[in-house]
């Protein structure tokens, strides 16, 4: 990649970061970072303080900070109540075709997973079921809407 | 009983080679061909039959509308209006006045007969050339009279086999998802249809979630994603006997089933740790034999007619791309490099072009390209749409297309769309639900 694709792309990120803001800004404020659902809305809990989901970016399996303090959280629930099995439910967004959007959503519930087992839970007491885009929490076809759909819950299964 | 038919194929008279009339339908028709279809003619005591077992006032005229809506909706005829008819039905079967349909500007016309004999429907048409004067076929079927609308298909395909010079695909049938209730929770039913959306069956009670039907060579047998224990699998069924059975022992998630072009074979995505891979499974002795082995996705794969090539989606370069390989897994190709995201690519049962979906700056189109990965020709853009499935002859497209909702999430809908390979044609096709994930079948007669 030469210097000026380099400048065009980072400049390109910056002014969809900057569109993005500006929309989020004009709905609530602060309810995505990058392309990031950040919110509450729709977000359960699984024990006091232990959110059941976390959310992605466009295309992107890749947990973020917010993510990951979650799903230790999540671990440290989990390794309490060690009789508890959980079921990963793995989702995108309306915006890609099917059914690569059920391998996407596989591979979400998956980095979820993988990050749950290196925080000590057995990788036996969690399954992974990937729904593509068959079942969105918000119907909205807007960026918020699909911030929100782009995520991985862990729900209890027994 | 779906499949089940008994035709006798009786041709009276010889087929004559010369034809002055010939639609070409290589390049977008915006003079389609003006064609006459008569209605059948029926007698009194075959009529009043007819009314008792199928219902229908006049079994001539309703298997007339089904040839002239076929026509009408392949773009390339124009049917013309009956109230200007000047011949009767019956007259204009047995000898047609050609300076009255040259009058109204047909230039082909299509007459035929109906009778009730031995329990069975006996219907004969002709198609005529009506500058040249001359009858250009003749054909009769006998038939149950329950097959009706089919014979209104076969007719459709004769007469654009006659014209056209390339096979028809009237008398096909589509298998699809219908859908209802809220975007958030859509109940979806496996569903089968003629071509032209009548004759709906539902062979899934919604229970459970199911996608992606798509058929096998003979029309048999159709396999699909189901949900069923929410265990996503890939399922086949069989059409006649509503069996059902999983596709292989997966310890995990298998979809985007398709199958091979001699039927033998479900070529399909398994995904384990996060990483899909492309698998087929032998149905006769169950081998599975693994075909790609990357940490990308691959996904939708849909082999080359000749069985010998696989196209499939693959985000082995970074995002989401169409390749080709050996139908063994060998020489992976990339072969899609415009702007954008390409996925669902499929086949053309003609062997030439691959058709896709593309994601380009927040639209979705369907296209087509050379299976070098040249020509790349957009066909329709729109907010969603996905998913195309060839006609068996190679020249239109089915495909879904979803509505965006409003600021409220209110409005949405899944409806199917068809488009001529040329780009034009564009219309949605009529189904009683919302529907998705189209996928026609081959001639039920040859």
């Amino acid at each position: 990649m030469n210097l000026s694709k380099i400048l065009k792309n980072s400049f390109l990120i910056i002014a969809a970061s900057v569109v993005l803001t500006a929309c989020a800004t004009q709905k609530k404020a602060g309810q995505t970072q990058g392309d990031v659902y950040t919110g509450s809305d729709s977000v359960e809990y699984l024990a006091s303080g232990v959110k059941d989901r976390v959310f992605f970016a466009t295309n992107e399996t890749v947990l973020t900070t917010a993510s990951r303090e979650t799903l230790r959280k999540q671990a440290a629930w989990l390794r309490k109540n060690s009789k508890i099995t959980i079921v990963l439910e793995g989702h995108a967004d309306e915006r890609g075709t099917r059914e690569y959007n059920l391998a996407l959503g596989e591979r979400r519930a998956n980095s979820a997973k993988d990050y749950l087992m290196t925080y000590g839970i057995s990788s036996d007491r969690i399954s992974v079921l990937s729904y593509g885009k068959e079942r969105p929490v918000d119907s909205g076809s807007n960026p918020l809407a699909w911030s929100k759909n782009r995520r991985s819950v862990s729900v209890k299964a027994n | 009983m779906l499949f089940r038919y008994l035709f006798i194929l009786l041709i009276l008279l010889p087929l004559k080679a010369f034809a002055l009339i010939e639609v070409d339908i290589t390049r977008g028709n915006l003079n389609p061909l003006p064609v006459a279809v008569s209605p059948l003619s029926i007698d009194v005591k075959s009529k009043s039959d007819f009314r008792k077992i199928l219902k229908k006032e006049d079994l001539g005229s309703e298997i007339s509308a089904v040839v002239e809506n076929n026509l009408r909706q392949s773009g390339l005829f124009n049917p013309l209006n009956k109230n200007a008819f000047l011949q009767k039905p019956d007259i204009a079967n047995l000898k047609p006045r050609f300076e009255d349909w040259n009058l109204i500007k047909a230039q082909a016309l299509i007459t035929g007969k109906v009778t009730f004999i031995d329990e069975k429907l006996r219907v004969e048409f002709r198609l005529w050339d009506v500058l040249a004067g001359k009858e250009m076929m003749a054909l009769a079927f006998t038939t149950v009279p329950s097959n009706w609308r089919r014979v209104g298909h076969i007719i459709t395909d004769k007469v654009y086999e006659r014209l056209t010079g390339e096979n028809g695909y009237f008398d096909t049938r589509i298998i699809y998802v219908s859908e209802e209730g809220p975007k958030t929770n859509r109940i979806k039913k496996l569903a089968i249809m003629d071509q032209d959306g009548f004759n709906n069956k539902y062979l899934t009670l919604g229970n459970e979630l199911v996608l992606t039907p798509r058929f096998n060579p003979t029309n048999q047998m159709v396999t699909y994603l189901s949900y069923f224990r929410n265990l996503p699998r890939v399922y086949l069924l069989d059409i006649e006997t509503g069996m059902q059975e999983v596709v292989g022992d997966f310890p995990g998630m298998t979809f985007a089933p398709r199958f091979s072009p001699d039927g033998k074979k479900i070529i399909m995505s398994f995904a384990k740790d996060g990483n899909s891979d492309i698998y087929t499974m032998d149905l006769e002795n169950r081998i599975v034999e693994r075909i790609t082995n990357h940490p990308s996705i691959d996904t939708s794969p849909s082999y080359s007619p000749d069985g010998k090539y696989i196209t499939f989606n693959s985000d082995r370069s970074g995002y989401q791309q169409i390749y080709i390989m050996n139908s063994s897994g060998k020489n992976v190709k990339r072969i899609s490099f415009g702007n954008g995201l390409y996925g669902t690519p499929v086949w053309s049962p003609r062997g030439d072009l691959i058709a896709f979906t593309k994601l380009h700056k927040g639209k979705f189109y369907i296209g087509v390209m050379r299976t070098d990965g040249t020509g790349e020709r957009l066909l329709t853009e729109n907010f969603y749409q996905e998913a195309p499935s060839w006609s068996p002859n190679g020249r239109v497209l089915i495909f879904y297309r979803e509505t965006k909702t409003n600021s409220k999430g209110e409005g949405f809908s899944a409806k199917l769309w068809s488009i001529d390979l040329t780009g034009y044609n564009e219309k949605m096709v009529n189904t009683e639900t919302d529907a998705s994930d189209p996928s026609w079948s081959s001639p039920l007669t040859n």
